[in-house]
Formats: C-alpha cells, structure tokens, sequence
C-alpha cells in the first residue's frame, strides 16, 4: 500500500516538474539567431522578453496562464527558421516572435498563413517585433502577421521629415546590407529625398554582404572620396558597430543617421567620437522625457552588466498580447488576432494603435543624438561610455502613419 | 588621391594579415603534402587563446602565449592524430584535418558560448599613426603591418639562413635522402606542423581584436586561404606573399569604385539591357567574390599558380 502511495507522489512531482506551476503555459517561441555573426542580437532580444514575461506573470499572467518564451536558434537564416517552425508546429506551440531580417519574416509568414490553412484548429500567430521590410505589412500582408516595430518606410518617412529641416546635410551616402531591409531603406531614403530635399545630392550608394564584412575601412574611404557629409544606414548589430568603428579609426566626419545605433557595441565602438556624430530613430531610449519605462529600464540593466534594455517595443508587444487574452478570456490565435487588431493601448511613450488594415503598430518615435551624459537631457550614459542619447525629435503616433496596400484575407 | 592611397594602405594591411595565414599552410602544404583544411580553426583558436590570455595577464603576452600554445596543441595533434593518418594516404589526412575543423569549432562553441567574445584592442594601440590628407590612419593597422613584416622577415631567415632551415628545405623535396643522412623527418613534419598553425595563430591574435572573436571567424577565412595558396602556387612562400597582397589590393579597391557591370561590359564594347538584375550589379557588390574568380581564372590558364614549382 505504501508502495502504491509513493508512487502516486512521483507521478504528483513529475507533474509539477513539468508544468512548473499550477498554472497551464502559453508559450511563445522566440525564433532569432542564438549563433553565427548576430549572436549577440538574439540573445539581447531574448533577454529582454524574459524580463518583460516574468514581469507579465507576477501581475496575473495572461488570461489566466502564464507566458514562456521557447528559445530556437535560427542562425539568421530562413532555410533555419523554417526547420525551426516545424518544430514549433510539433511541439504545439501556438505563438512565434522574430525581429531580426526581413528575409526570415518573409519566410515565416508564408510558412505560418499555409500552416492555418491547412490547420485551422492549430492557428499559429507571428509576432514580429523588428523585422522592417514594408511589404510585410504592404503587398505581402497577412491575417496572422503583426508588426510591432515602425517599418521602413515610416523610420525613413521620419528621417527626411527632420533632414527637410537640417540644411547642412548637403550630400548623402547610402550604405546598406544586401537584403530586403537594406535594399528598402535604399529605396525609401532615395525617392524621400528626392521629394522633400531635391537639392541635396546622393552621392554614393552600397549594398554589401550581410554579416560577412569585418573591415569597413574600403568602404570608408570610399565613403570620403565621394566627399559624402552625411551617411543614411540601416545596418544593425557588428554591421552598424564596424562600420562606426572603421569610421572613427580613419577620422570620417559625417553624421550617421540610422535605425539602430543605440545598442549591442554600437555605442561602445563609437565612444568619444560618436557625440554629435550619430543620430538614431527609435521608438524609445533611456531619456525620453517623460520616461515611465526608467526603473524597468534600470533593473535589466542592473541584472545584464553587459546589456542596455533597448526594445521598448517588446515591451509593448508582450503586454498587448496579453491584454489581448485577457480580452478575449482565451489564449486562442484566432481570438486574440481578433482582439490585437484595432487595439488602442497606453504604452510608456503615450497611445499606441494596431492598425487594423495591415496589422502596423502605430507608435510614437523619436530622433536623438550620440551625446555627452549631463545629468540633465542626457541624464543616462549607455553601454557606460559617458555618452547617451539626446532627443532631437519627438514625432507623434499620428504622424507617423503612411497609407498601406494591404489588402488582407481575413477569416 | 587621398583614396589611392588610403586604398593601397588599407588593402596591404588585409593582405598582409591574409599571408599570415596563408604561408603556415602553404609551408605545411609543401613540407608534409597535406591540405590542412583545419588551418583557418587554428586561426580562430589564436583568437580564443590570446582573449583568454589577455583577460589573465594582458595583451602583450597573449602576443607570445598564445601562437605558442596554438603551436603546441598543433604538435601534439600532429603527433598523435595526423601521423597515424599519415600511413593510410593523402585522403584519409585530408579528412582527417576535415574532420579537425568541425571539432574544433563546437570546442570553441561550448567553452566560450555562440556569441563574439570581448576581444579589445589594447589601449596603447588605440588611435591614430599618422594622417593622410584627411584620413587617419590607426596605430593598431600599422602594428599588424609591423607584426607580419617581422613575421615575414623571421621566417625567411630561419628558411634560409639556418641550419634547421636548410634541412626543412631538404626535406621539402628529398624526404628520403634526408632520412638517410640521419636526420628525423617526422619530428621535423611535427615541427613544421607545429610553426605552421602557430603562424595562423599569430594572425588570429591581431585580427581577432581587430575584426571580431566569433565561432564563425574560421568559416569566414576558410575558403580564402585555399584562394590565396591556389593563387600563389601550391607550395610556394614568395608565391602565397604575392597572391596575399594582390588579393587584399583588388579586393579594397573593388570595393572602393564605383563601377557596375554595365561599364565592364561597354569597355568590351557589349551592350547590357539596362534593366536588367545582371546590369545593375556594381564592382562593389562583386568584391567578396572576386578572388575566387581569380582562383578559377588561375586554375583555368595556370594550374601550377603564379610561383608555384609543381604542378599539384
């Protein structure tokens, strides 16, 4: 008899090794590349919604249960992020977030809509939370697809808007990875510029391999014979980070407008010679004022010496998401895109909005510059270099809105 | 001209951080006749080693520790592992230095984890050598210039000014006649094998703080030493010191003009449809694999390579 009582202990414990709780999981598979040149990105990223998680199931979990990110290394590659969704598809995981390359999020949409297709009682929703290629909320729009970082063309949209009124830029060079972030970026600087700026003049434009340059300094010197004073790059990660490092060591005086300068060494390469040099456009940095997100921002940071929290929009993401449960008191895909889309939510920076024609978030944005810690409008360093970022620009949610192509097939 | 010759200076730096690598191979290559395709793995592995040693005991003497204890694991691996192939054929060392590399790697991996590790310039290195026109050029790429200039110097005096030197280059050609004379060839091969992957070593020191530190940093130059020794002719050190060079200058000017391919094509007087993918493609884009059109080109009209002394 005693036997028998022991046993049913073990299968009580196994039970709790398993689940972890009482509480069922909602778990949430994080695809992005956990090896290879972008290492250091997805492990960031996936830090960031750890904490953003853990701090979602200490205040009630969503719908009743709680969130847990599933790591899958993806190697930056679609060929892998599609293994890696069979994966995830086997092992009934019902929600998936990426970021980082467009190229991937094209392959996964197409994966995920074929997948509900086929399996309309196992909808998987894809959460992209930084991959930027318009098109996937333009022509290549899906039902089960949100965004919920500004695309490219509303960063470049942002970007010309301010340079319209910086008449020092004078001559622009573009320089991008080759792929369809790089090339949209491309696209978007030339023809905005072309409208809002007709005088100034592009002088150069490259694409080059993603993740495989490890000496910028051709490129920049390149950069000075066209005798370019400012330089418009959509690079991310030891992209953007090399390529500010062999700018500083030649002594390259022009200013950087770009997407994703506030993170992941970037500001470490630049140090000293990044201040007044480099501008970004971001939905959020240490200090915007006012700046609700601090403490949280403060604590990562505290936990990761080696890290900044950087995606607000994590964030924002992870706490709609679970809003959206709740709404929809069930954690089913299918209910909870219903849900997301057209939801108005107060984030940290203000009203955010899901577009519901294109599944676009709506957001806030803000242009800021590489300067000196003060204590005041840079009271923040970064990566503890002594430098942080000084808003330049504040751009409302509204303004922020393009028109989109998207015509969506809904359920 | 500020960009002829911030080009020429930027392409000798890489060419010469290239023949680093590349002469430990092709010295291998041409003492024991064994592609060491884990060559650009001992690359990675001098990175590691000299990071590991500089968190310890500085930058200055990971500089030493670390191609020395690249070397010895390189001897010992040479002993133990290669020799044994050795009996079996070329193929069975091919696959065995195959096999090395992918071993190496996930070693690599499980010590020190996917990411890049924080593998810094020193800050005695940091900042600008002299100013050209308005381009700076930086300490650190006149010290790796310094390093293989001294590397280059030192090898060639060893090979040639020796005795060790002259019974390497004896044993280069007639193993047997050596042997006979009383000499140990295998402890030389061991020797030989040893310096080889130290010399890569050595280069991993000075590019992993000057690039990054990364699992994926041995992939990255793997195919491009094969170029570099293809190209300078197997076998041959002066040849692998030309092709290094040459690569690294074609490679950054590629880089730096601005020409696409439908001013290629006119200067052969072809006509390209303008819109077309093939014709908006630029030099720039082409640079990353320009050398192994090189390699092609070279293995098409000369197999033997530009230097090289044999024919395989």
């Amino acid at each position: 008899m005693s036997f028998r009582i022991s046993n049913m202990q073990l299968l009580a414990a196994l039970a709790l090794l398993f689940t972890g709780s009482a509480l069922a999981q909602v778990k949430i598979a994080y695809i992005d590349p956990l090896s290879g040149p972008f290492a250091n990105v997805g492990d960031a990223g996936l830090k960031q919604f750890k904490e953003i998680v853990e701090q979602v199931n200490q205040t009630g979990g969503a719908a009743g249960q709680k969130l847990e990110m599933v790591p899958f290394d993806n190697k930056g590659s679609p060929q892998e992020s599609l293994i890696n969704f069979k994966s995830v598809t086997d092992q009934g995981i019902r929600y998936i977030t990426q970021g980082n390359g467009s190229g991937v999020a094209h392959a996964l949409v197409d994966a995920v809509s074929k997948w509900n297709a086929r399996n309309p009682d196992k909808t998987v929703l894809f959460l992209n939370y930084a991959a930027v290629d318009p098109t996937l909320t333009n022509e290549k729009c899906s039902f089960w697809h949100f965004r919920f970082d500004a695309n490219s063309d509303m960063k470049m949209e942002a970007i010309t808007n301010f340079m319209e009124n910086d008449k020092k830029v004078k001559k622009v060079f573009i320089l991008g990875q080759d792929y369809a972030h790089g090339h949209a970026v491309a696209k978007a600087a030339k023809a905005m510029l072309a409208a809002k700026r007709p005088d100034v003049k592009i002088v150069g434009e490259d694409l080059h391999p993603i993740g495989r340059v490890k000496d910028f300094s051709p490129y920049v010197a390149k950069i000075k014979a066209a005798d370019a004073d400012t330089i418009i790059t959509g690079n991310w990660g030891n992209d953007l980070s090399l390529l500010v490092k062999a700018a500083k060591d030649a002594g390259l005086k022009a200013k950087f407008y770009t997407y994703y300068a506030g993170g992941l060494g970037t500001p470490t390469a630049m140090g000293a010679a990044g201040e007044g040099q480099v501008l970004q456009l971001t939905e959020w940095h240490m200090n915007v004022q006012p700046n609700k997100t601090e403490a949280f921002a403060l604590a990562f940071n505290k936990k990761y010496p080696d890290l900044d929290f950087y995606y607000l929009r994590v964030n924002t993401m992870v706490t709609m998401l679970a809003k959206a449960m709740n709404d929809a008191k069930s954690t089913d895909p299918t209910r909870v895109a219903r849900q997301l889309e057209d939801m108005h939510y107060q984030a940290d920076t203000g009203d955010v909005w899901m577009r519901k024609s294109d599944h676009q978030l709506i957001q806030p944005l803000y242009i800021s510059i590489f300067a000196k810690q003060d204590g005041k409008a840079v009271k923040h360093d970064i990566e503890h270099t002594g430098y942080g970022f000084k808003t330049l620009a504040s751009i409302s949610a509204r303004d922020t809105q393009l028109p989109t192509s998207c015509v969506m097939e809904r359920l | 001209m500020e960009f002829v010759l911030v080009s020429l200076l930027n392409g000798i730096t890489y060419g010469m951080l290239l023949f680093m690598l590349s002469s430990g191979l092709t010295l291998i290559f041409s003492m024991m006749g064994v592609l060491n395709f884990a060559h650009a793995s001992f690359y990675m592995l001098g990175a590691y080693f000299a990071y590991q040693v500089s968190v310890i005991l500085g930058f200055w003497p990971a500089l030493l520790v670390a191609p020395l204890l690249v070397g010895l694991c390189g001897v010992l691996i040479e002993r133990y592992g290669l020799r044994n192939a050795h009996k079996y054929g070329h193929v069975a060392e091919l696959l065995f230095t195959f096999g090395l590399s992918f071993l190496i790697e996930e070693i690599v991996r499980l010590v020190w984890g996917k990411a890049a590790v924080d593998y810094r310039i020193p800050e005695a290195l940091n900042g600008t050598l002299f100013t050209l026109f308005s381009s700076n050029f930086p300490i650190y790429k006149g010290f790796m210039m310094l390093v293989s200039v001294g590397m280059l110097l030192a090898l060639y005096a060893l090979l040639t000014r020796t005795r060790t030197g002259l019974i390497v280059q004896a044993a280069l050609s007639r193993p047997d006649m050596v042997e006979a004379l009383g000499h140990n060839v295998p402890r030389i091969f061991m020797l030989v094998f040893g310096g080889g992957v130290a010399l890569a070593a050595l280069a991993g020191v000075i590019g992993g703080n000057a690039f990054i530190t990364e699992p994926g940093m041995a992939a990255a130059v793997g195919t491009i030493v094969f170029v570099v020794v293809v190209v300078g002719g197997l076998g041959s050190l002066a040849g692998a010191f030309v092709a290094s060079l040459l690569i690294g200058i074609v490679q950054t000017f590629a880089v730096g003009l601005n020409v696409s391919i439908t001013d290629i094509a006119a200067l052969f007087g072809v006509e390209l449809q303008a819109s077309g993918a093939m014709a908006r493609l630029t030099l720039t884009q082409l640079a990353p694999i320009l050398p192994y059109l090189f390699m092609v080109a070279i293995l098409v009209f000369r197999p033997r390579g530009l230097m090289g002394a044999r024919e395989s």
